[in-house]
């Protein structure tokens, strides 16, 4: 062998070593995908019969992880119905417990925290968002000279976040609320930075929900245990509301500030508010995005 | 047709063969960047594992230097037009052969700026849902989509024309004029839409007043086509210094006063920006605020921004000056452009935008030590890429290596100097 030959193959053995090596981290990848995950289809595209398999797995998966056999449903829009959430600035006193509920309805990440309602501590007479205080830790609210303004989706009309999806990842149902397919998103953060009211998350990292503390009462485009690397957000939970239940956030409230009903019935109480009321205010009415999230007062 | 086929098969085996020869500096300079790359690929692979929970980004600030490099690197990418249109629409001698080294810059920065999308990715695993046809490509709503689409198709073009005209090159054949001409002009407009794009995916999005401006688009051109050419500058020094290809100063020369002309309206448009932003003082220009001169006790930009724009202003004095037709000097002001524009369109570009969030709220953002170590990993595979590129190219056009002396190994061949 020459000197020559030699060293080539010594340094072709030290880059493939140094290659290896180098990649050696996702010996730890898990359970980051699979094939049936891989190859799954578009929510749009996927028959009964797929859906009725992807259900399958996802209950399977929760099962093995948590240790919980969950339901899972695919809950369609209903006919006639368009959901509108009012909220009562007047009232509300900035408790959190809208916050709480909606982590534990929602099966939200307890680590790192995820949460889909942010609720700002603003000085009286402005409502400029940039004067609000997020991090607030009163021993006792509400205090005087505040008012709190609680902050989630806003199920805009015009979605930006939907527009700007490069892969139809998210879109906005029949029934007025945009939902995210959380196998079909490619976790490229376009549509948080689309978001004028900063009301979707990602998952950095692992969502970690402890064991006891999962709500196996789930939905495909709903609370069901999103993965790493993709995107979440409210979406009025649609476990609870498709079937005629309230969402948890405004069953929550001790004060009664939430309202939430189908705007397209005459006599819901939404429907009463948005006749009656002489003032309510969508949040950046300049942006275009014409949300169905109302916030009034009153008298 | 075979023939054909095995003879184009035998040119590829030797561009390939040729970047493995090389003297001590190449192989140094080579090994040096790939122990880079790997370190790059050893941080992606814990990234990919952990999430992006590695780097330094947060729901506030969702991205961070990945992004940042991409929209720089989409701007020198596109800045190869600027050697492109003088040669085939001016006619300009000096810089015709040099023109392959301009699209050979292009293409290495379409392949960085592709490797840097990918990493800020949450879900790489799903990238065929990107994919018309068998994904769902949201097209036209989509700016992203609109980018997926020019920026392959622009590396496409690039990778078309250059390949076809050193193949000719090294079939001491006369290249014919309809299979690459109209590419070179398809190629001039498709580089203008690259960088028009990727302004325009900022720009789009109502809810961040710092990006929602009409000033972004023309600002993204301007800078790109001073980065561009500073950056091809110094390539070309590079390679005049490096290997036995002889490059005019006039060539240098005439890339000088597209560099120029390119910082002036750079920094005028940047003054029109700020104009703008402080004159009117309205709620609007917090972000502007906040990386000029900090926000609420936030000052993690403000060092950096002013570092940028006294980069730029050096060199734009130093560029209008006769003083940078001495090459030093040219070099000076190229590096201190490049530094400048990199600073100033990626983290003054794209981290303010974030700051403050929608709500109000204030959060720094700094890239983690992994972060970083992916974005020099990349970096480094650019550079790479870009020296492998010039390693075929050179003695291609020089005549050393052609279909005449396929079968010789003559050493001589494949030296540098």
């Amino acid at each position: 062998m020459s000197r020559r030959s030699f060293l080539r193959g010594c340094a072709a053995f030290g880059g493939v070593t140094a290659l290896a090596a180098s990649l050696a981290p996702l010996r730890e990848l898990g359970d980051y995908t699979n094939t049936e995950q891989f190859l799954q289809k578009y929510y749009k595209e996927l028959t009964p019969s797929d859906m009725t398999k992807v259900i399958t797995r996802i209950e399977g998966e929760v099962e093995r992880q948590y240790g919980i056999r969950p339901h899972v449903r695919d809950l369609k829009p209903m006919d006639g119905v368009e959901f509108v959430y009012a909220l009562n600035l007047t009232r509300c006193i900035g408790c959190r417990k809208c916050v709480h509920a909606c982590v534990k309805e929602n099966n939200q990440s307890r680590s790192p925290e995820i949460q889909y309602i942010r609720v700002l501590k603003m000085p009286h007479g402005s409502m400029d968002v940039e004067k609000g205080n997020h991090n607030y830790d009163s021993k006792q609210v509400p205090e005087k000279g505040f008012f709190y303004m609680p902050i989630q989706c806003q199920q805009c009309k015009n979605p930006p976040c939907v527009k700007v999806c490069p892969v139809n990842a998210t879109w906005q149902e029949k029934d007025g609320i945009t939902v995210i397919d959380y196998d079909w998103c490619i976790g490229c953060r376009y549509c948080e930075a689309a978001c004028p009211y900063w009301a979707r998350r990602f998952n950095f990292t692992k969502p970690q929900i402890p064991k006891d503390k999962i709500n196996p009462d789930m939905s495909y485009l709903g609370n069901r245990p999103r993965k790493q690397g993709v995107m979440e957000k409210c979406h009025f939970c649609i476990q609870r509301t498709r079937v005629g239940k309230y969402p948890a956030c405004l069953e929550a409230c001790p004060v009664g500030a939430r309202k939430f009903g189908n705007i397209l019935d005459p006599n819901s109480e939404v429907s009463y508010i948005l006749r009656e009321k002489r003032v309510f205010i969508q949040l950046k009415e300049e942006m275009g995005t014409s949300p169905r999230f109302f916030y009034y007062f009153d008298k | 047709m075979i023939s054909f086929i095995r003879n184009y098969i035998i040119f590829l085996l030797r561009c390939a063969r040729i970047a493995f020869i090389g003297d001590w500096r190449y192989y140094a300079w080579m090994g040096a960047l790939t122990i880079i790359c790997l370190l790059g690929l050893n941080a992606y692979a814990k990234q990919l594992v952990h999430g992006l929970i590695t780097t330094g980004m947060s729901d506030e600030v969702s991205w961070g230097v990945y992004i940042a490099n991409f929209t720089f690197l989409v701007g020198v990418a596109a800045a190869a037009v600027m050697m492109v249109i003088p040669v085939y629409i001016y006619g300009n001698e000096e810089l015709h052969d040099l023109v392959i080294f301009g699209e050979l810059l292009a293409v290495a920065a379409i392949i960085m700026c592709l490797a840097f999308v990918t990493v800020d990715l949450g879900r790489p695993d799903r990238f065929w849902h990107l994919i018309p046809g068998i994904g769902q490509m949201n097209f036209p709503q989509s700016m992203l989509s609109w980018d997926v689409l020019v920026l392959n198709g622009y590396l496409l073009l690039n990778v078309h024309i250059c390949g076809y005209l050193l193949y000719c090159r090294y079939q001491n054949k006369k290249p014919t004029k309809w299979f690459y001409i109209p590419f070179v002009f398809l190629a001039i407009a498709w580089a203008v839409s690259i960088h028009t794009v990727t302004a325009f995916l900022y720009v789009g999005l109502g809810g961040r007043p710092f990006w929602n401006a009409s000033i972004v688009g023309p600002r993204f051109l301007a800078s790109a086509f001073t980065a561009g050419p500073a950056i091809i500058i110094i390539a070309l020094q590079i390679i005049r210094n490096f290997t036995t290809y002889r490059i005019k100063d006039k060539a240098l020369l005439t890339l000088r006063s597209i560099v120029q002309v390119s910082m002036i309206i750079n920094v005028f448009l940047l003054a029109c920006e700020v104009f703008k932003e402080f004159y009117s003082g309205t709620a609007h220009s917090a972000s502007a605020k906040y990386l000029f001169f900090g926000l609420h006790g936030h000052y993690a930009l403000v060092p950096w921004i002013w570092t940028a724009i006294t980069f730029n202003l050096i060199a734009m004095v130093i560029l209008s000056l006769p003083l940078s037709r001495g090459l030093r000097w040219l070099d000076v002001a190229c590096v201190l452009s490049i530094i400048g524009i990199w600073i100033e369109k990626g983290m003054g570009l794209v981290i303010p935008g974030f700051i403050p969030t929608p709500l109000g709220a204030v959060v720094d953002y700094r890239p983690s030590f992994n972060e970083t170590l992916v974005c020099l990993g990349i970096w480094a595979f650019g550079f790479l890429c870009y020296t492998v590129f010039l390693r075929m190219s050179v003695p291609i056009l020089q005549g050393r290596l052609s279909k005449t002396n396929e079968g010789q190994i003559e050493s001589e061949m494949y030296k540098l100097t």
